[in-house]
């Protein structure tokens, strides 16, 4: 008797041990790999970027590496070449987000009504553009815009509407846009037809009760309950507008609107690997990081302050 | 998921559909021309592929071409420069299809534990996982290049695989999982009944996550699949590349080489490149739908 209580408390108390330690064991796998793949190469560039490499005389030779504290992000910071290329993305953003997530809470919303028919077809077609890697992507729609192929201009020819220049310099940003406006819509229709979804159907019971039609029903309903899922969606379209690479350096090809330097990443790109000043790309990649969580937390802010009022 | 679909479809579909307003004739050709504008490069890239040359260049973009070349496409693609494209192939199924399932089990585990113990730097943790969703590529890759280097890893699959054994939205997606469909009262019982917490976790938890972790799976199955930053920057060896990264050097070779025949391996390559995940989705279809509803998971 005695034994056996003694035995379970001990049974007990090691079980607690066993219990207290199994979330640290089930974690480690991840927060090894997590801490050499992810924190470390930050830790890394923030290293690299406050150090300068120095040429000698005739720039031939292998340059000397000096600590230089942050005249790097000084340099930077007096860059024209890195705040055009963050304008051209933050117009780029500004054309391609609303667009993408506008079309997107739009046929979420749709795909939600009970009347609209072929809901599954149009959902798998909206969906397929996220199955194509973006650079066959941006390689699809480059043969859209080059004018020896596009069908844009054979359709626009044939009404006589006159041959556009997809690739020229007023329209590219639009091109490079609607590329990823078709590649992610479906994607985010998805996750915001997955946040309507989970709306309890009670709430939709009441507001018919009370008359409610279908467009007031979203309007202050449905997009109210799935805005913080907007608001998650912007973010990760903000994240993935800065830092813009795979569709310009594709089209860089056919179209001479697109300089090596077009965005801050291929900017940051061609300085390492062009360059091979991997302390200032360094240094830039670290400021574009900033620059996102600055885009970032300032909507999250904004849409925080909008919803309290 | 059918459930509630069946239940908010059924009565409304019989009042609802004799009446035909305007609105929702002008909705349903909203609906067609979008779906159109999603499926028509995707029709295009089918057509193309079919095409010679000649037909590239001389016939319309959204029409048959004269003669049908896609077999020949096939052979030239997989033939062209010692089969490297099919190589490229392999590469690609390889990273994605093996970071997958680590990345997969490692953030299962993960996410698991994050959502169901309590336990001293949770919060950091969790907290640290999520801000690194925020990080841009670019200042990780770069970096991860010069790490990889002095490993002596670049050019090699690990410089590819390793990085993309991570998934922070991984395990953010398998804690939300775990906190909705594993009730405590499942895992006290097993504990009650003597059940060490491992076996707790493959034989309780893992059937009731099963669905999350497909979708993990495929969530990181094509990021890996459609990556381009990091492959490009770690490879440098043509036979390590994966089909993107592969692709685009054909698409570089266009204009300086002045071999018009890359437009056609491009061609086919994109349309060969586009059809395993597209089959896959079709299959699959029912995950992407039930793992991105996470209410329909508790049923």
């Amino acid at each position: 008797m005695n034994s056996s209580l003694a035995h379970s408390k001990t049974f007990r108390r090691s079980r607690r041990n066993r219990i207290k330690a199994t979330p640290y064991l089930f974690l480690l796998p991840f927060a090894t790999l997590f801490t050499a793949f992810f924190l470390l190469p930050i830790l890394y560039a923030l290293e690299q970027s406050l150090f300068t490499q120095h040429r000698s005389g005739l720039g031939l030779g292998t340059p000397t590496v000096r600590f230089s504290g942050l005249s790097n992000y000084f340099d930077v910071f007096r860059d024209p070449v890195f705040y055009q290329g963050v304008g051209r993305v933050v117009l780029y953003g500004a054309v391609q987000i609303p667009t993408m997530l506008g079309l997107a809470l739009l046929l979420a919303l749709l795909l939600d009504t009970a009347t609209v028919r072929f809901k599954n077809f149009i959902r798998m077609a909206a969906f397929a553009p996220y199955a194509v890697p973006s650079v066959v992507a941006a390689l699809l729609w480059g043969f859209f815009y080059n004018p020896r192929f596009s069908p844009i201009v054979q359709v626009m020819q044939a009404l006589g509407l006159g041959t556009p220049n997809l690739l020229g310099p007023d329209a590219i940003v639009f091109s490079l846009a609607n590329i990823a406006v078709w590649q992610w819509t479906g994607y985010n229709t998805l996750i915001i037809y997955a946040g309507l979804q989970a709306i309890g159907p009670e709430l939709y019971e009441a507001a018919r009760v009370d008359g409610c039609t279908g467009i007031q029903m979203a309007r202050f309903i449905k997009i109210p309950l799935v805005a913080p899922t907007l608001i998650l969606t912007t973010i990760f379209s903000i994240i993935g507008t800065l830092q813009l690479f795979n569709e310009p350096l594709v089209l860089k090809q056919i179209s001479n609107s697109i300089s090596n330097v077009y965005t801050p990443n291929l900017y940051a790109y061609y300085t390492a690997f062009g360059n091979n000043n991997y302390n200032y790309a360094a240094a830039l990649a670290v400021l574009l990081a900033f620059v996102t969580f600055v885009f970032s937390f300032g909507f999250l802010r904004l849409s925080n302050r909008a919803g309290d009022s | 998921m059918s459930v509630r679909a069946a239940r908010v479809t059924a009565p409304r579909r019989s009042n609802r559909r004799l009446k035909l307003k305007p609105s929702s004739v002008l909705i349903a050709v909203f609906l067609f021309v979008l779906s159109m504008y999603f499926l028509a490069p995707l029709y295009w890239l089918v057509v193309s592929s079919t095409k010679t040359l000649e037909d590239l260049f001389g016939t319309p973009g959204l029409w048959v071409g004269k003669t049908l070349n896609f077999g020949q496409n096939l052979e030239r693609l997989f033939t062209y420069n010692g089969g490297i494209y099919l190589r490229w192939l392999g590469n690609t199924f390889l990273y994605a299809g093996v970071s997958a399932v680590v990345a997969t089990g490692v953030a299962t585990l993960g996410g698991y534990a994050l959502a169901k113990f309590r336990f001293r730097g949770r919060n950091l943790a969790f907290s640290l996982i999520l801000g690194a969703i925020l990080v841009p590529n670019t200042a990780l890759v770069l970096p991860l290049y010069l790490l990889m280097s002095r490993l002596g890893l670049t050019d090699t699959a690990w410089a590819v695989l390793l990085p993309s054994f991570v998934s922070p939205f991984g395990v953010y997606l398998a804690r939300v999982y775990s906190a909705a469909s594993v009730p405590d009262e499942l895992l006290d019982a097993a504990r009650v009944d003597g059940s060490s917490e491992l076996r707790t976790f493959l034989t309780v938890v893992l059937p009731v996550l099963a669905p999350a972790l497909v979708t993990i799976f495929m969530f990181q199955f094509v990021a890996v699949w459609n990556n381009f930053f990091l492959p490009l920057v770690m490879l440098s060896s043509e036979t390590n590349f994966p089909v993107t990264v592969g692709l685009q050097t054909w698409n570089v070779g266009i204009p300086s080489g002045a071999q018009p025949v890359l437009i056609n391996l491009i061609v086919t390559g994109s349309f060969v490149a586009v059809v395993p995940l597209l089959v896959g989705f079709l299959l699959l279809q029912r995950y992407w739908a039930g793992g991105l509803t996470l209410g329909s998971v508790k049923g």
